[in-house]
């Protein structure tokens, strides 16, 4: 009975906690394994990774890449910390769509250099207080080594350029990135400066090598025409529906047919019909050649249209609808009571056209320009599903920089500033923050470190070269990876977005300090899994 | 033992004692409870003060949370000791009242039940101590008020309370931007507060967060943020002086409540049906139309005709806006919310200077911002940040921040935080104790040692020498008199709280020493406690 000496249960049956140094290492151990998994695809020498997702009916479904977000979004963690990285990695994708790698290596870094710290008994606290100057400082370096050619038209393509060739080196499609540096920048320019990147359109076709990838300027619809209509439209007049063409419906609630006789039966069929065909003709009225439908058209309008010599396209997904409507300036149309207030699309040329074996319907000289498709092609769908996600990545990096047009050396180049800022900073600042300082410019000099480890080169001595040069006041040197030295990276056109680096750091850094903050890990009993 | 005998000596069972069910008497039980509850204290201490830390809590389906919020993580650890569940609900009802201080009263409340123990091992009654304890909380709340001090503000001088509501972002992980979130929760108090009536409806502040972009980035909207976006992807996606119509109907046809059928027997009423259905749309458009709207925000959804009809007649249109936020609406833009067509008209219109539909990052994410309403009665703090823990925890922090702002308004007295307060009213009851010849005396001594342990977690959190430097502090107060003489958690040489800007509300701390001897008093009041065990199927 007597409970003395007896450890009270306060937690409920299974849970747990985890207490003081405990918790601080095993968040910290979690959360720097979790970046050295992603830690050897960093940089344009990095090795990829394959995925094969567990469970039923998905093991054969195997993917192959080198992007961070992918990676971390795929595999299951259980540790607490690791799972904030794999949170701000998803934040990174969502909002620039690059450096998902990059800022999970860093807070890793931070992390490392914060557990050093630790084991000589320094406060949390003071660490944080320590990485929040050095935060500072290192923004204000970033800043300054920034350059703006967004005046400048010409010198601003030609950035662009530079940091599709950038982001692509690291990928599956550094062969080609010339190619496809070119395609991205195209295909951005033509947005206008929006960031919706709904309106290009990626599309997989497996044959041809991956050269054979193309932009095409016009919109090509993974669709096909109806039977017995036209295979090519010049001068095309489209309209871009989204309505029910099997059986329309009366949506009234409750409604029910109840007839009395055979006759009547047929008379409400025949009402029925009379009704589709009034919608098709209030279609037909509309002078159009081209019908686009979201929904299926079903046997009985689609012999409507043709015999109108009107083609018809059915079942284009939602996004398709959505894109065709960008591209050919079209209202997407649910009623057709009023054919002169509705916007028609046009094309000078819609036509049939043959991707390897596929048959596609390709729209070209369309009335808006925005929009746009890049056909890729490639050995097999892996290979396929990879580059798409590296193009996206650098769409997604260029669509940002459109907006934001400051730009930043690559190759280790702005982590070298910043570094250097933060140890000067640290040398002039009284305290033991200037350690916990030290330790976070360690932590940037650790990327350049990574890339030339993932290159196998030897890190030590490239680093510290690369160090000398940004003391010696070569503000633009950073690693040129392939022929494994220090190099320019002006000259080399080795460009980051600005926008992607100052998410990384602000980023790292705060999920790094957040983590660091933790005493105390409390874990629920986990939930009973019902069979 | 549960079990007496019987003239006889034959035993008689009163308490069927099996393995599901436990029992603890008098003195054990009391002591079993005071562990409990001191263990939560333990907790919470290292989470006390401008440089406490944080806790990381794992919910049974792996959901990370980090916080600093005593009452987040207490009711997040899903407590099973019965006792320790009364710190829980404790915590929580600081909460509900107050909104800050959640962390204080658990750490108070953990000292006090220690410092009961050790006079119960004197052997002094429980009932004596929780008198003793009454005595010293009414003292103690007498002291908070002497030594308050009253807070002058204006519209033109927000100062003081921007200092305030810094206080309590300083213990939270966004106190790098503290001068900016403290700023931004004082304009949004003051923007929907009744000064006239001093008192503030929170609910009218809406926080919304966003994954993505710096803390930096956070900012005061002026007006709702819906997480919605234009129902056609072809509507304008910018309205200026927007008269909205708020509907809580849908784009349907009529759904009637009672259970119908329609019979259709041949030809003509098909035919008939189906115009009327056509009519229902063209109908309700040119409803909102003709009210006079050129935005319709609707509860419900839009049926693909509908939806089309409205893009015709430029109509921009939002579905499936949620109940609360279309009740913000329409207070914010002074709009009457409509539940049918034939009740619309201008003057049940809400107004906007301009609605706006904005992108997000790379994926598509939009979000609808209605600013400049007609009515400046409810806005939006719009959190920005890296990861979604960070969001969660700026907001939990604002909430904090905002509810110490409203009790300024609604009194505004404060005393000074640093663990001064708790420093004065401890030498108070250590004065009136000596005044005392009955056994209560002891009690107030312990309740006015319980009292320091709140300066004590805030200086050893700081990594000060915490009893060196109590012993300090207390000896300049009574030497110089001065109240506002505590803890320098931040390392700034100046112990004086007025002149470092650590203000807390009087009343979030009378409520904190209330609270707690309440509880503590209900814990030691307990001599049997009878745990059924679980009933298992």
């Amino acid at each position: 009975m007597a409970n003395f000496g007896n450890p009270v249960q306060v937690l409920n049956p299974g849970g747990f906690e985890e207490k003081g140094e405990m918790a601080q290492m095993s968040n910290l151990i979690g959360a720097t394994a979790l970046s050295d998994l992603v830690k050897t695809t960093y940089g344009p020498k990095g090795m990829d990774k394959i995925l094969q997702p567990s469970g039923r009916g998905h093991s054969d479904k195997v993917q192959v890449t080198n992007d961070g977000a992918t990676i971390m979004k795929s595999i299951m963690v259980q540790n607490p910390a690791a799972k904030i990285l794999i949170e701000i990695a998803k934040t990174q994708d969502d909002e620039v769509g690059d450096g998902t790698t990059s800022v999970v290596v860093l807070c890793g870094e931070l992390l490392r250099g914060g557990e050093k710290l630790l084991q000589q008994k320094i406060h949390p606290q003071t660490i944080i207080s320590g990485y929040r100057l050095a935060t500072d400082v290192a923004y204000k370096a970033l800043c300054e080594s920034c350059v703006d050619h967004g005046k400048d038209k010409e010198a601003f393509k030609k950035d662009l350029l530079n940091i599709a060739r950038t982001t692509l080196s690291s990928k599956i499609l550094q062969q080609e990135k010339e190619h496809f540096a070119n395609l991205a920048v195209e295909a951005v320019l033509r947005l206008n400066g929006s960031t919706d990147l709904s309106s290009i359109q990626i599309l997989q076709k497996p044959g041809g090598s991956m050269r054979d990838s193309y932009l095409d300027e016009g919109y090509i619809l993974d669709k096909s025409f109806g039977v017995g209509q036209p295979r090519r439209i010049e001068n095309a007049k489209i309209l871009v529906a989204n309505t029910a063409m099997d059986t329309d419906k009366i949506k009234i609630y409750g409604a029910k047919v109840k007839t009395s006789s055979m006759v009547k039966m047929a008379e409400i069929e025949k009402a029925e019909k009379s009704k589709m065909k009034q919608k098709c003709e209030k279609i037909v009225s509309h002078g159009i050649n081209l019908f686009i439908n979201r929904q299926l058209i079903y046997d009985y309008p689609q012999e409507f249209f043709a015999d109108n010599g009107v083609a018809a396209i059915e079942h284009a997904d939602f996004e398709g609808v959505e894109r065709l409507a960008l591209v050919l300036g079209a209202d997407i149309v649910s009623t057709f009571d009023h054919p002169e207030s509705t916007k028609l699309g046009s094309a000078k040329l819609v036509e049939e056209i043959m991707i390897g074996e596929d048959k596609l319907i390709k729209f070209s000289g369309c009335a808006r320009n925005e929009a746009c498709t890049i056909v890729l092609r490639g050995a097999n769908s892996h290979l396929l599903a990879e580059s798409e996600r590296s193009l996206h990545d650098a769409l997604c990096v260029l669509s940002q920089t459109v907006n934001e047009t400051r730009t930043v050396l690559g190759g280790g180049c702005s982590e070298m500033i910043m570094a250097k800022a933060v140890t000067e900073a640290a040398k002039k600042t009284a305290g033991k923050q200037s350690i916990a300082m030290q330790a976070f410019a360690d932590a940037l000099k650790q990327m350049p470190t990574v890339i030339s480890d993932n290159a196998g080169l030897d890190s030590a001595e490239l680093v510290s070269v690369l160090e000398a040069e940004h003391y010696k006041g070569n503000k633009d040197a950073g690693l040129d990876v392939n022929i494994g030295s220090v190099g320019n990276m002006r000259d080399l056109g080795v460009t980051e977005s600005f926008k992607v680096k100052q998410q990384v750091l602000l980023s790292a850094a705060e999920a790094a300090e957040m983590i660091l903050r933790v005493d105390n890990v409390i874990h629920a009993a986990p939930r009973e899994r019902r069979q | 033992m549960s079990v007496i005998f019987d003239e006889s000596g034959r035993p008689f069972i009163i308490l069927r004692e099996q393995d599901k069910k436990q029992r603890l008497k008098g003195y054990d039980a009391q002591k079993s409870n005071i562990l409990a509850s001191t263990s939560i204290a333990k907790l919470l201490r290292t989470s006390l003060g401008p440089r406490g830390m944080d806790k990381m809590l794992v919910s049974g389906d792996g959901d990370v949370t980090v916080t600093n919020d005593g009452a987040t993580i207490l009711d997040q650890m899903e407590v099973q000791h019965q006792v320790a569940k009364l710190l829980v609900d404790l915590s929580q009802s600081q909460d509900d009242e107050i909104g800050d201080g959640t962390t204080g009263v658990v750490v108070l409340a953990g000292a006090l039940l220690e410092h009961a123990l050790t006079l119960l091992d004197k052997g002094i009654h429980p009932t004596r101590i929780s008198d003793g304890f009454e005595k010293a909380c009414d003292i103690g709340v007498e002291e908070l008020a002497r030594i308050s001090d009253k807070l002058e503000f204006n519209k033109d001088n927000l100062e003081p309370l921007v200092k305030t509501a810094q206080t309590t972002i300083t213990s939270k992980i966004i106190n790098k931007h503290k001068e900016k979130f403290a700023d931004i929760c004082v304009k949004a108090v003051l923007d929907v507060a009744d000064l006239e009536r001093k008192d503030v409806n929170l609910d009218l502040i809406k926080i919304q967060g966003k994954t993505g972009g710096k803390l930096e980035d956070s900012c005061l909207v002026d007006g709702i943020v819906v997480d919605k976006d234009m129902s056609h992807p072809q509507m304008q996606k910018v309205v200026k002086d927007a008269k909205i119509a708020i509907l809580t109907c849908p784009f349907e046809p009529p759904k009637p409540k009672t259970k119908n059928t329609i019979v259709i027997e041949d030809k003509e009423q098909y035919e008939k049906l189906y115009r009327q259905e056509q009519e229902y749309f063209v109908n309700q458009v040119k409803q909102c139309k003709d009210s006079g709207a050129n935005l319709v925000i609707c509860q419900w959804g839009f049926d693909d005709e509908a939806n089309h009809l409205l893009l015709q007649n430029e109509l921009p249109a939002v579905r499936w806006v949620g109940g609360v936020e279309i009740e913000l609406i329409a207070i914010a833009t002074g709009g009457r919310i409509v539940p049918r067509f034939e009740e619309l008209d201008a003057a049940k219109l809400g107004s906007a200077g301009l609605v706006r539909e904005v992108t997000f990052g790379t994926v598509k994410d939009r979000m609808l911002f209605i600013e400049n309403c007609a009515n400046t009665k409810a806005v939006t703090i719009f959190v920005r940040g890296g990861n979604k823990m960070i969001i969660e925890e700026a907001k939990r922090a604002i909430h904090d921040a905002l509810c110490v702002v409203r009790n300024l308004i609604r009194d505004n007295r404060i005393v000074y935080g640093g663990g001064s307060a708790e420093i004065a009213c401890s030498l108070r009851i250590g004065e009136e104790a000596d005044k005392i010849s009955s056994v209560e005396q002891y009690a107030l001594r312990a309740f006015a040692d319980a009292l320091d342990a709140v300066p004590i977690a805030l200086a050893e959190n700081s990594g000060l020498n915490s009893i060196d430097h109590l012993s300090k502090i207390k000896s300049e107060q009574l030497k110089t008199k001065n109240p506002r003489i505590g803890v320098d958690a931040v390392g700034s040489g100046n112990s004086d709280m007025r002149t470092q800007g650590v203000f807390e509300t009087l009343i979030g701390k009378q409520q904190q020493l209330r609270l707690a001897t309440q509880v503590v008093k209900m814990i030691l009041k307990i001599d049997d406690c009878i745990v059924t065990g679980s009933d298992q199927f």
